[in-house]
């Protein structure tokens, strides 16, 4: 079988704090990625899915401290430094943030800010660069017109489409999209999340979708990956999570959120708060808010296929006959 | 319906900003030019009942939120509370009332002082309205307002400060501190929007219990879903106007207006297996400066014939709904 497009191997992320220790952000994730899937990376803020998103990209602040393997085809780019990292930043994986507003340079118009992320990776120059901006922009629903123009003079949704287009400037084959409508109105998300999926079709792009929002992920998604506490609980296909999840916290995460399908259902939330992870956790993370811990949840539960393709890091499991 | 009475009443509500003109526009004496943030909303809201005002940035139901709580100095229309119409009513005589209607506010982070303990955010209402009786007295209250969120038992919240609390927990102060001057009303500007979806339906369940007990809240939201699991009737605002007004069950499972329609459908669903095709409308909402002709949707409205851009609908029954159920759509045929 030939390499994944994206894998990530037992990836650990953390900052030495200056009162000393340190803060353990992600703790052995792992991930992959075909070509043209598409995967949610799920959580609460804190779960450490945006520092996986960023990891990936090689862009931690320099803070931060890495191990783990991130490959491409095949080929680890995270443990060659910066120089292994650069020819593959934006050209084979792009980046996506929330605000749209400061992933652009304000003093600039959206035009000149692609033509510049063109000639910078050696795309194209001067009238070439020029003619490919203004197809970037089509792709995204923006007006060639408008590339004119300065990000203030543009909508959130219109600057949202400006980012994703100058993200897709270099032709990735991976995106990953950061909270990428949590600050846009429910139609303008809308719209945006049409043209994610429209580029995943058109393009043959992957998507790692980041959200706190489960049912944009129903929606988008064909996977899932649900981080808790640094580390993935569970992963699967997104009709296994939610039809027969394989971890309390997925199952709770789904009921937590309103359904319109739904109404008379009550709506549950999640007593407590996820563990600091500036000390060490003892068992498992999520055991002081499970409503189905039981005595083996004191030992630390690992990553387990419950079905195929279908991984949780959930003692319950243990206890179904194979 | 229900036999509670009627606490809060607005009526023909109309509410303008100016724009500022800057400099060069006020000396070349340009004209002053108008957002029309609320033009022409009425509602009712009744104790033990919550009505959710959803609609997206812009729509106005922010304003119409501040013009209850008269915030903001609304240019015509009125709204009846307590026996009297508090939009003539100056700051000395609207003193008294406002301890009667209460607001949270959408960011938990923002609206506690960093610096005064729990005890101090929810006992500070009581001092600035001169009530609450003595010292122990004023704790007993404090008590009763955090036991009524669910901050209980109140001793292990009392001498916390807010940093020290998770965003859920901050958001039940700020609930407690509308509490404990006993309100009629509460209006609750999005409050579960800057909080982690896990503990949300914690915040959304405290609210519920109070309606029940017979607390009137005015939810704004631009989350269908949750208006619709914990509201009893809902009003959909566009441009400044309500669209669509109804019991929640009614809007949401036989939306008659366009606009409700296509926001019902971007709504996603939990459940993978439930996709279905958006109907997305293009464009952004129009800014309340230039507002359209006719109906103000016609614009975006997938619908929309030639009559939509000369004649501007008014709120109606349509045949296709039920009591209490009302749209602003020249397409939908009367009800009686």
């Amino acid at each position: 079988m030939s390499a994944p497009l994206l894998r990530v191997e037992d990836l650990h992320v953390w900052f030495d704090l200056a009162e000393g220790g340190e803060l353990h952000a992600v703790q052995g994730v792992g991930l992959s990625l075909e070509p043209g899937e598409r995967l949610g990376l799920v959580g609460e803020s804190g779960c450490g899915k945006t520092t996986t998103a960023l990891a990936i990209m090689g862009l931690l602040p320099p803070s931060a401290s890495v191990s783990g393997r991130v490959l491409i085809d095949g080929t680890d780019i995270l443990s060659g430094g910066e120089a292994a990292m650069r020819p593959h930043r934006w050209v084979d994986v792009a980046i996506v943030f929330q605000g749209a507003m400061n992933a652009l340079n304000p003093v600039r118009t959206i035009g000149e800010q692609i033509v510049e992320s063109l000639e910078l990776h050696n795309r194209a120059r001067g009238t070439a660069a020029r003619s490919r901006t203004a197809e970037l922009l089509e792709a995204v629903g923006i007006p060639a017109g408008r590339a004119a123009r300065y990000p203030h003079e543009l909508s959130g949704g219109m600057r949202q489409r400006a980012a994703i287009a100058m993200a897709l400037s270099c032709d990735p084959r991976v995106l990953i999209a950061d909270e990428p409508t949590t600050a846009l109105d429910v139609m303008v998300q809308a719209q945006i999340l049409e043209l994610l999926d429209a580029l995943c079709r058109d393009f043959g792009l992957a998507l790692v979708l980041v959200t706190h929002d489960l049912p944009v992920v129903a929606q988008l998604c064909d996977r899932c990956a649900v981080m808790y506490a640094g580390e993935i609980v569970e992963r699967g296909p997104l009709d296994l999570l939610y039809h027969s999840p394989g971890h309390p916290y997925s199952r709770m995460l789904f009921a937590a959120s309103p359904d319109l399908a739904g109404l008379d259902e009550p709506v549950l939330s999640i007593p407590g708060a996820p563990p600091r992870l500036d000390r060490p956790i003892d068992g498992c993370p999520f055991r002081p808010r499970c409503d189905s811990a039981f005595a083996a949840c004191v030992e630390r539960p690992s990553l387990q296929e419950v079905a195929e393709d279908h991984a949780a890091a959930c003692h319950l499991n243990d206890r179904v006959p194979a | 319906m229900s036999a509670e009475p009627t606490v809060l009443e607005v009526d023909d509500l109309v509410v303008h900003y100016p724009i500022h003109r800057g400099i060069v526009g006020t000396v070349t004496r340009q004209p002053r030019r108008m957002v029309h943030a609320v033009e022409g909303v009425s509602l009712s809201l009744q104790g033990g009942e919550m009505l959710a005002l959803v609609g997206e940035s812009g729509c106005g139901k922010t304003t119409t939120a501040q013009a209850v709580l008269r915030l903001v100095d609304p240019v015509s229309g009125s709204i009846r509370f307590g026996g009297r119409d508090l939009v003539p009513l100056g700051s000395r005589e609207l003193r008294p009332l406002r301890r009667r209607i209460q607001v949270v506010y959408q960011d938990p982070y923002e609206s506690l002082d960093p610096r005064f303990r729990v005890r101090a955010v929810v006992e500070e209402p009581l001092l600035i309205h001169g009530l609450g009786g003595s010292k122990s007295e004023r704790s007993a209250h404090v008590e009763e307002a955090l036991r009524r969120v669910e901050l209980s038992p109140p001793e292990l919240y009392l001498d916390r400060f807010p940093h020290e609390l998770s965003g859920g927990q901050r958001q039940r102060v700020a609930i407690a501190a509308a509490l404990v001057l006993e309100p009629e009303v509460l209006v609750a500007d999005e409050p579960v929007s800057m909080l982690d979806v896990s503990v949300r339906a914690g915040v959304l369940n405290v609210l519920d219990g109070l309606r029940r007990d017979g607390l009137a809240i005015l939810m704004i939201t631009h989350d269908l879903s949750t208006a619709a699991r914990f509201a009893q009737r809902i009003a959909v605002m566009y441009l400044g106007r309500i669209v669509e007004e109804g019991p929640a069950a009614a809007v949401v499972r036989n939306p008659q207006h366009p606009y409700t329609k296509a926001l019902l459908s971007v709504v996603p669903r939990r459940d993978p297996r439930d996709r279905h095709r958006p109907q997305i409308l293009q464009g952004e909402t129009p800014d309340a400066v230039a507002i359209p002709s006719g109906c103000r949707f016609h614009p975006r409205c997938p619908v929309a014939i030639d009559r939509c851009a000369v004649e501007d609908p008014s709120l109606a029954q349509p045949a296709s709904a039920g009591d209490g159920h009302r749209a602003a759509c020249l397409l939908l045929p009367a009800g009686r």
